[in-house]
């Protein structure tokens, strides 16, 4: 409760020191808008349905792109992790190629699938992939080779070994990978909506281009705050049930 | 099968190793770890293995439980040849190897659920059976890293328990504990012993954890792993890690230990 007051007050104070750096007449309206006008957009834009729609478009994207390079990354992380051969490989392919942010793919991306949801979908891929794979091949690396010795006395092996005890153990490595994974996924969907035009459906990033050309910065501003109220949903939906277990049961305890 | 069969106790099996040898190549060259050993443990019996740390007793264990295999011999329970892990040998590891990702329940649920013909809900009751006979019935739903080293031993044993091995092979299991901790965890597993009748085979480095547990007290000398002498333990059960007796047979076994050993 105590918690909720003093997070409360701090966001408060953040548009109170907003709206008196406004008042103050020092900055351009045009350049720093009062952060009723942003409110005052973000409603209209929310009656009119054209902020549900660009925000379903980019969620849409972020989302199948996002678990399609999840599915992708985890089979493939447990199998660099346990060959040789594809970890002097993909392992390698996948080192570089994390490296690279994942913005750079949009050139490509554009020319092999035309201005499509497929081009975007292929950069947020690009995005999460090589996270994914390089943090469960990690956590593979880590394990303790006790883990599997003790369940192959129990009459473990094969399959059920790696799902009942490889994956499971590593699950404080995967879930850091898919964190980290989304990061760079929800980047390069920005960066890429930004610059480009895509013709099957506007984003969230394409509305806050638009306000840019059109000088209209509360909409800019509005469209940043969506963007980070949606960050923050991901992480608590996403990711803090599965944190929190890991906190709970490994006990990397915080508090 | 129910509950009530899956805990019927097995009838303990009869272990024969014959002339193994096994060796591991390291970064200092080949290190003969076992050098022609045989060694034959009647069905219940409970052998302790004793010597310095690279004199091949843990390799030995590993080799019976089916985690590695020999060189050259051969390895038989109950007249089968032992070619990989089964779950009529069942290992308690030193470091207890206890699965951080499930709670106490599940940890000794986790052999359960890979034996045949057993419905979940026997599968839970067969699990606290095991959990109760530990003394940690109120720990089911804690966390592994809630629990002090003794508890997690305590589930490890329990763990090992649960499929109704015939066979319980043990590895140290108590080297990293306390004094006062282990004492109490040799009278329960002399309890458990005596209770769930299993032919068991125990590591350790302290002659007198030995000479209270064991049946027979075999010696191991190391570079080659090779067994040298084996004492019989006749002292009346349940034994007391500090009677007068125990310590003086411990003490006589262990002058054999350091006659075999390189002089330091």
């Amino acid at each position: 409760m105590k918690r909720a007051v003093v997070a409360i007050l701090f966001f408060v104070g953040l548009v109170g020191i907003w709206q008196a750096m406004v008042s103050s007449g020092h900055y351009s309206p045009v350049l720093l808008p009062p952060p009723g006008d942003v409110w005052h957009y973000l409603v209209e834009a929310a009656k009119s349905g054209e902020l549900a729609k660009a925000t379903a478009v980019t969620t849409k994207r972020l989302l199948i792109g996002y678990f399609a390079g999840c599915l992708l990354g985890l089979p493939l992380g447990l199998l660099t992790a346990r060959s040789k051969y594809l970890n002097d490989t993909v392992g390698v392919l996948a080192l570089g190629l994390q490296t690279l942010p994942s913005v750079c793919w949009v050139p490509l991306a554009l020319l092999w699938f035309g201005q499509t949801e497929a081009a975007m979908q292929f950069v947020v891929i690009m995005g999460t992939l090589w996270s994914v794979l390089i943090a469960v091949e990690n956590g593979v690396k880590n394990l303790p080779p006790l883990y599997v010795r003790a369940a192959r006395t129990m009459g473990s092996k094969g399959t059920h070994t790696l799902t009942h005890v490889i994956l499971p153990a590593s699950l404080p490595y995967v879930i850091s990978g898919m964190k980290q994974g989304w990061a760079f996924a929800w980047r390069s969907l920005m960066a890429a909506e930004i610059f480009v035009t895509i013709l099957t459906g506007v984003g969230l990033g394409h509305i806050l281009h638009y306000g840019r050309e059109l000088n209209a910065m509360d909409q800019v501003l509005g469209i940043m705050l969506v963007l980070v109220v949606i960050g923050l949903l991901a992480d608590k939906l996403l990711f803090s049930p599965w944190e929190s277990f890991i906190h709970r049961r490994w006990g990397t305890a915080r508090n | 099968m129910s509950a009530t069969e899956a805990l019927i106790n097995p009838e303990p099996a009869k272990l024969v190793v014959d002339g193994v040898s096994k060796s591991f190549t390291t970064r200092r060259g080949k290190l003969q770890a076992l050098d022609n050993v045989s060694l034959t443990v009647s069905e219940g019996e409970f052998v302790c293995l004793v010597g310095p740390s690279g004199c091949g007793k843990s390799t030995l264990l590993n080799l019976i439980a089916g985690l590695d295999v020999p060189d050259s011999g051969t390895l038989s329970s109950d007249g089968q040849l032992i070619s990989g892990t089964g779950r009529e040998r069942m290992v308690m590891f030193q470091e207890h190897a206890l699965f951080p990702w499930l709670d106490v329940l599940g940890n000794v649920l986790f052999g359960l659920k890979l034996k045949p013909n057993l419905t979940d809900k026997d599968r839970v009751e067969v699990a606290k059976y095991y959990l109760h006979l530990v003394g940690l019935s109120n720990f089911a739903k804690a966390n592994i890293h809630e629990l002090s080293g003794g508890m997690k031993q305590r589930v490890a044993l329990a763990r090992a328990l649960a499929p109704n091995p015939r066979v319980l092979l043990m590895d140290e299991p108590f080297a990293s504990l306390d004094a006062m901790t282990r004492e109490q965890l040799y009278e329960d597993i002399q309890k458990i012993w005596a209770a769930r009748k299993k032919t068991i085979v125990f590591v350790t480095h302290n002659v007198r954890e030995a000479v209270c547990l064991g049946d027979r007290v075999v010696l191991f000398s190391p570079n080659p792993g090779r067994i040298r002498e084996e004492f019989p333990v006749t002292l009346p059960r349940p034994r007391d890690i500090n009677s007068i007796q125990l310590a003086s047979l411990a003490s006589e076994i262990t002058r054999a230990l350091k006659s075999h050993l390189p002089t330091a």
